[in-house]
């Protein structure tokens, strides 16, 4: 992401203690975030075999309170949000009026009437517009709580057994997308067992002022402080769409292999998430030379797309990719990615990349 | 704190330049740049304009463009790079040198004092 800050980089309730750690820094969305601490290699392999904290404070947080907020979120959202029960987290989406969407989003469910939805950082205001703008009808207050949260993400293999001993609850009988109340290391937070990485793990929601406190306490039982450099590889090689890159106000959502967000339901946009998508969102794998976003993905010397997101894999050891190509071009084989002006043999490789 | 030897000369985009041509880029830049995946040489016989793009070293987030630091024309490239780009990080002035020039003339390079304090 090219930003060209207009206003101060904000900051999130960690800033200081990113620079302790010897962060480097990096303007992310209209925010000044760490990139990387030790390394990205051996960020990303921690979270891999290990487990690592991510700060992810710059995400939004809106609760939706009232009898009606069942109901508005079924008419903004293409998922089924009456299947979620106290306690449980989906993953869903916010369709646009005109294609596209607005954002992806994770919903917390609270209690009956009560939610939190968790929104993309550089998507905050357009979100908070969006959805200020289809309440009407509905008995519902939203409130943008995007201040009063620090958010850290714990992921990992071993991010259960690393936090097991500071947490008041019986940890293994949560299971995925379980949200509930904790102590953890004596404050009160909420943790959900959801991520980012293709692992295991947990995030942590903190009141901004204690974040500090409870970013050093997971450091200090041994979890690698890991920035939006591992981040990125390590959601690439799980095949996890991203906001601006595999999604956006202009791509078809059902590009992606995540038609099952999509529910037979009466909701905002609908029309358009009807029609079928002209590109597909395909995965690929070359041999040596890493492919970076916007680079064109061709078949037989003919431009059918281009690269969504691309890296040399940690893990696997070899370059990845994803790239929107023409719907006829989906299932082809072999392409040639086009690098500096050369073209580069690539294969098409089933997504995710890597499962953990 | 990183390393830059005195008997080298360095241009501001962060390549170094010995006296006998070889061409590198410094510690302070593949440690900005992390893990280092790919590299892209220039052709041997390619002629070069100090400042010209001549090479592009990836790293695991980005691809960085290499600028010639000094006019001449390419006569070997480090082709140990091909299977090993890991050691641009790893021996930045030795192992991971990219290529050599047979130098016509220096871009305006610094001495390891003056791109030592600029990168400090």
């Amino acid at each position: 992401m090219t930003d060209t800050p207009t206003e101060p980089l904000k900051r999130t309730p960690l800033h200081a203690a990113h620079l302790r750690a010897g962060a480097r820094m990096v303007p992310f969305g209209g925010w000044d975030m760490p990139v990387q601490y030790s390394g990205l290699k051996a960020e990303h392999e921690a979270v891999r075999k290990g487990a690592g904290v991510f700060d992810v404070s710059h995400m939004g947080e809106f609760r939706v309170t009232g009898p009606g907020a069942l109901a508005f979120l079924q008419s903004v959202t293409t998922n089924d949000v009456s299947k979620l029960k106290p306690g449980r987290a989906q993953y869903n989406w916010l369709p646009g009026v005109q294609g596209g969407l607005v954002d992806d989003i994770y919903i917390y469910m609270v209690r009956d009437g009560e939610y939190l939805m968790v929104v993309n950082a550089s998507n905050i205001a357009k979100d908070w517009a969006h959805l200020s703008a289809h309440t009407a009808g509905f008995e519902v207050q939203l409130s943008d709580e995007s201040d009063r949260w620090g958010l850290l993400a714990v992921q990992g293999p071993k991010a259960a057994e690393l936090l097991q001993p500071h947490v008041d609850v019986d940890l293994s009988a949560k299971k995925k997308n379980a949200y509930f109340a904790a102590k953890l290391f004596g404050f009160d937070v909420m943790l959900a067992r959801t991520g980012y990485t293709g692992e295991d793990g947990f995030e942590v929601f903190v009141d901004a002022s204690e974040a500090e406190t409870v970013w050093d306490k997971l450091l200090g039982i041994g979890l690698i402080p890991a920035g939006l450099g591992a981040r990125d590889t390590l959601r690439l090689e799980a095949g996890f769409p991203l906001y601006g890159h595999e999604f956006s106000d202009t791509i078809h959502p059902l590009s992606s292999t995540y038609s099952w967000v999509v529910k037979d339901k009466a909701h905002v946009g609908r029309e358009h998430i009807s029609l079928a998508p002209a590109h597909k969102l395909i995965g690929l794998k070359l041999e040596r030379v890493p492919v970076r976003e916007g680079y064109p993905v061709k078949v037989a010397g003919q431009v059918v797309g281009h690269v969504t997101s691309g890296t040399s894999s940690p893990t696997l050891g070899h370059p990845i990719a994803m790239a929107l190509v023409e719907a006829a071009f989906a299932t082809a084989e072999t392409f040639e990615v086009e690098v500096r002006g050369k073209d580069h043999p690539a294969t098409r490789m089933d997504l995710p990349f890597y499962k953990g | 704190m990183t390393n830059t030897p005195s008997d080298l000369k360095y241009a501001a985009s962060h390549e170094w330049l010995s006296a006998d041509g070889t061409v590198g880029i410094t510690d302070f830049a593949q440690e900005q740049l992390g893990d280092v995946v790919y590299v892209e040489l220039p052709e041997v016989g390619r002629a070069v304009e100090a400042g010209e793009t001549i090479a592009v070293v990836e790293s695991v987030k980005t691809a960085s463009d290499i600028y010639a630091p000094a006019s001449g024309t390419v006569v070997a490239v480090n082709d140990a790079l091909t299977a090993s780009p890991e050691l641009v990080n790893s021996a930045p002035y030795e192992g991971g040198w990219l290529f050599k020039l047979d130098v016509t003339g220096e871009g305006d390079l610094m001495d390891a004092e003056a791109y030592a304090s600029a990168n400090g």
